[in-house]
């Protein structure tokens, strides 16, 4: 069982060490600083934090000595030349058509550093990165340098290759919501996945996006959204559009990949070729950002259902956990140890773990929950921490 | 400048500082040499003013926001704000 766990909150980064079977957090780091993801690199064990500074620009903050210290990580920028076609949200004043017409074309810039995706044991250094305006990023020397993926930055999807000269397709990736707080409406790279059997088999997920598998280490790229859903745009089965809030994929079996999707839950058990929803609204399990996969059964995921889409609160005012382990073709809702009665937690896509038959989530309420019984009971660790955006075992 | 960013380059904090410069970006790079990394906290990667700081010549304003090339004349000073709010 790990024994650390690493929480990206609203104020900064707050470590939770496991000392004599009590959970104790220590004294918050980057404090008062927004911290949108922190994680710890399972093979050197550097602990790396992503600040989203409200006034000095999103920085990679990185610590070789289990948090004592942490140093700036300043080298993952745009290069230069990276354009993107500018994407708008729809306003009473917005033309529809205007894209069509004239793509209005934006010089790069690092809005967010959403996620980040550690390699395997034998590439050492190897390291992801997935950031808002929808940027790739990939450091093979432990984050020192990073470059843009730019076979996905310059995709057919999103235009073609901006870098030489004006756009030679329609863009059809979307903006996310979450790029909203920074005056753009521009889309979001929020999963990455390295295939256990094969480090240059790849797939990333981003908002109002997609799936996007690469199998030549991201030289080439091709959607993967063969029968997903949407519910907001007038073809449910259109290539490009969909809402995927997190993937995951089981370790074991690296075909069986989960998609907590804004449409519902969907799973796929041949690689992303293909995708089944497999959530029933009826049964409560639907909305929701976060979804984890069970490490060694394919079959298995755990999800923290909300109530979509006016709302985003809990489902009646109790906080459950569901797991699935048959494929999503039933759910077990478990309620042990959450609160069943005014409960208005929300938990965000990075804020929910699994580490063996450990679970840990946190809420934007605040509050962190662990399980050691594969979410079948849950103690809380606390309940007055700031809104959390990651929850990650160490 | 803001106290704020002395949290994050404490070589700057109590300092008055003197360069020479001709614009507002060689008065960043002047001071990126004291205190690297601290342009960065105050421009993006295109060299753009981010998005709520703000610098002044003296009591203006500077109007390049984009590559903050406005002049700087002998024995000006130059200050960098932030907005303060949020909870």
């Amino acid at each position: 069982m790990s024994n650390v766990i690493l929480l990206g909150t609203r104020k900064g980064t707050v470590i939770v060490d496991l000392n004599n079977n009590a959970w104790v957090p220590r004294p918050i780091q980057h404090a008062g600083i927004p911290v949108c993801y922190a994680a710890r690199d399972p093979r050197d064990g550097t602990l790396w934090a992503s600040l989203d500074h409200g006034h000095w620009g999103p920085k990679l903050s990185r610590s070789r000595d289990g948090g004592e210290t942490w140093e700036d990580v300043l080298s993952l920028k745009y290069p230069e030349g990276a354009r993107y076609i500018v994407k708008y949200l729809p306003t009473p004043d917005f033309d529809p058509e205007a894209p069509q017409k004239q793509p209005e074309y934006k010089d790069a810039t690092v809005y967010k550093i959403w996620t980040m995706t550690f390699g395997p044991a034998d590439k050492p250094g190897l390291l992801y990165a997935g950031t808002i305006p929808g940027g790739l990023f990939v450091s093979e020397d432990g984050g020192d340098s990073w470059e843009l993926n730019r076979p996905l930055w310059n995709h057919e999807s999103r235009g073609g290759d901006l870098f030489i000269g004006e756009a030679t397709s329609e863009n059809k990736w979307g903006g996310t919501p979450a790029s909203i707080d920074y005056g753009v409406f521009e889309p979001g790279i929020h999963s990455i996945l390295i295939d256990p059997r094969d480090a240059k088999h790849l797939y990333m997920a981003a908002s109002s996006v997609g799936v996007m598998e690469s199998l030549d280490g991201g030289q080439t790229w091709a959607g993967r959204n063969k029968g997903m859903l949407m519910d907001y745009l007038p073809n449910p089965e259109a290539e490009w559009g969909h809402d995927p809030h997190f993937i995951a994929a089981c370790q074991s079996q690296p075909n069986c990949i989960w998609q907590q999707n804004h449409c519902g839950v969907f799973f796929s058990e041949d690689g992303a070729q293909t995708w089944r929803k497999v959530s029933v609204l009826e049964e409560n399990v639907h909305f929701g950002f976060p979804i984890a996969a069970d490490q060694n059964d394919g079959h298995t995921a755990w999800v923290v259902p909300a109530r979509a889409d006016s709302e985003r609160m809990t489902i009646d005012g109790g906080l459950f956990v569901a797991r699935t382990s048959d494929g999503g073709e039933t759910w077990q809702s478990f309620r042990k140890g959450l609160p069943q009665e005014n409960a208005y937690d929300i938990v965000l896509r990075h804020a929910l773990d699994v580490a063996g038959d450990c679970l840990c989530f946190g809420s934007t309420t605040g509050n962190v929950y662990l399980s050691q019984d594969r979410g079948e009971s849950w103690i809380c660790v606390g309940s007055n921490f700031p809104p959390i955006y990651s929850v990650r075992f160490g | 400048m803001t106290s704020h960013l002395y949290r994050f380059f404490p070589v700057l904090e109590k300092r008055e500082i003197k360069v020479n410069a001709k614009t507002v970006a060689e008065v960043l790079q002047e001071v990126n040499k004291i205190a690297p990394g601290f342009s960065d906290y105050i421009i993006d990667e295109r060299g753009a003013l981010r998005r709520h700081v703000n610098v002044c010549i003296n009591d203006t304003f500077v109007v390049d926001r984009n590559t903050l090339s406005d002049c700087v004349n002998d024995g000006v000073t130059v200050f960098i704000f932030q907005a303060l709010s949020g909870g």
